[in-house]
């Protein structure tokens, strides 16, 4: 239960990050607020877009799941399923690598690093990690207790 | 389990006051570098020019930074007119700013260069600002974008905020837009060659200046001098 309360709210945050990011994309809200990153430099590229939305967008989407299935997740009939668990798991694995591919278009191609970026990375591996520590875990018993205990 | 909630909750709300906080304090373009300003005066100045002073021929390109064929020629032609006209000593090329209201960014981008301009940067914001013409179709803010492409500019950006939230060059911008009126400048990019517009039915290529540089050197007629003309 820990783990599916942990991964929902890195999930929570990391939407608020991503939410934040789009908006700003959309156009509302400014100049991007960056500190020493060069998030304007990442974000004005030709690859903060993808397939017409900007990837943030996507971000909100990922986030937005993960944290939907966490809270279903945490529902007392749910929490000895280990369906859930494996699913945050592939969530978080699909967010982990698409992830690893913006942090490597940021190195090496753009060559511009954005803060918010970096830290959306963070959380979706944080999330990843916690995902796959909760899968290694044995399975919660399910007994009608536990599974009605509206306080677990 | 309800505590969780409480929590969850309690977080989401901290976090959108934080994004509502954030957006909210945007900050953007400052209105003095980014809007024609209330008077205009001549400060002397005729635009950053490279080339030698003695070519024969002098070339005026009236230009919007947001405008995307001026960027395009920028980018694609001016590389061998560089290498072909300006290198060789027969023309001098002078950048005229001519910021056109339909384009909400481009008297900012020129405020840009022209503080760019005033650290002996201007031809190296110049290229950053068009070889990063993104910012152009996004429609966003590109104040932050900007800072980053002076810092790439060699500029001081201590010295680059100051010029830019007072506005420093601001009527320098609109003198030289209400220059380009008077010259009859319908478009961007618009030339003139010694002082004659060139009408070009398209945008023209390296090898229309040649011809028109060629055509000139051969009559040979002499060539009217701005005044105040800096490099």
């Amino acid at each position: 239960m820990r783990h599916r309360q942990a991964i929902a709210l890195l999930a929570l945050v990391g939407l608020f990050v991503a939410i934040y990011l789009w908006l700003h994309a959309l156009g509302y809200g400014g100049p991007i607020k960056c500190g020493t990153g060069d998030c304007d430099t990442v974000q004005a590229s030709p690859y903060a877009v993808l397939f017409g939305f900007p990837v943030a967008f996507y971000g909100v989407v990922g986030y937005l799941g993960i944290l939907i299935v966490a809270i279903i997740g945490l529902r007392p009939a749910a929490l000895g399923d280990r369906r859930w668990t494996l699913l945050l798991a592939l969530l978080a694995t699909v967010g982990v690598l698409f992830s690893a591919y913006l942090t490597y278009l940021e190195l090496f191609v753009i060559h511009a690093i954005c803060r918010w970026c970096v830290g959306s990375a963070a959380i979706i591996t944080a999330i990843w990690i916690v995902a796959l520590s909760a899968l290694r875990r044995p399975a919660l018993p399910t007994s009608p207790e536990t599974r009605t205990d509206p306080v677990a | 389990m309800n505590r969780f909630y409480v929590v969850l909750a309690a977080v989401a709300v901290v976090l959108a006051a934080a994004v509502f906080g954030l957006l909210k304090s945007g900050g953007g373009a400052p209105a003095a570098a980014a809007g024609p300003p209330p008077t205009v005066t001549d400060d002397g100045f005729r635009g950053y020019t490279q080339g030698s002073a003695d070519a024969p021929v002098e070339i005026t390109e009236y230009l919007d930074f947001e405008c995307p064929v001026c960027a395009t020629f920028a980018i694609i032609q001016m590389p061998t007119i560089k290498e072909q006209l300006i290198n060789t000593g027969k023309v001098l090329w002078r950048y005229r700013d001519f910021p056109l209201p339909i384009h909400r960014y481009a008297r900012f981008a020129s405020h840009a260069a022209q503080c760019a301009g005033a650290q002996g940067r201007f031809f190296e914001m110049h290229d950053q600002l068009f070889a990063n013409h993104q910012w152009a179709q996004t429609g966003r803010d590109p104040s932050s974008l900007f800072r980053d492409l002076a810092q790439r500019a060699g500029v001081n950006l201590d010295e680059y905020d100051k010029c830019m939230s007072e506005g420093r060059f601001a009527q320098r911008i609109e003198f030289s837009r209400q220059e380009g009126d008077q010259k009859l400048v319908d478009g961007t990019p618009t030339f003139y060659a010694n002082g004659t517009k060139l009408n070009f039915r398209r945008l023209p290529t390296s090898d229309d200046f040649k011809r028109v540089v060629d055509s000139i050197i051969r009559v040979s007629p002499p060539k009217p001098r701005a005044s105040g003309a800096r490099q």
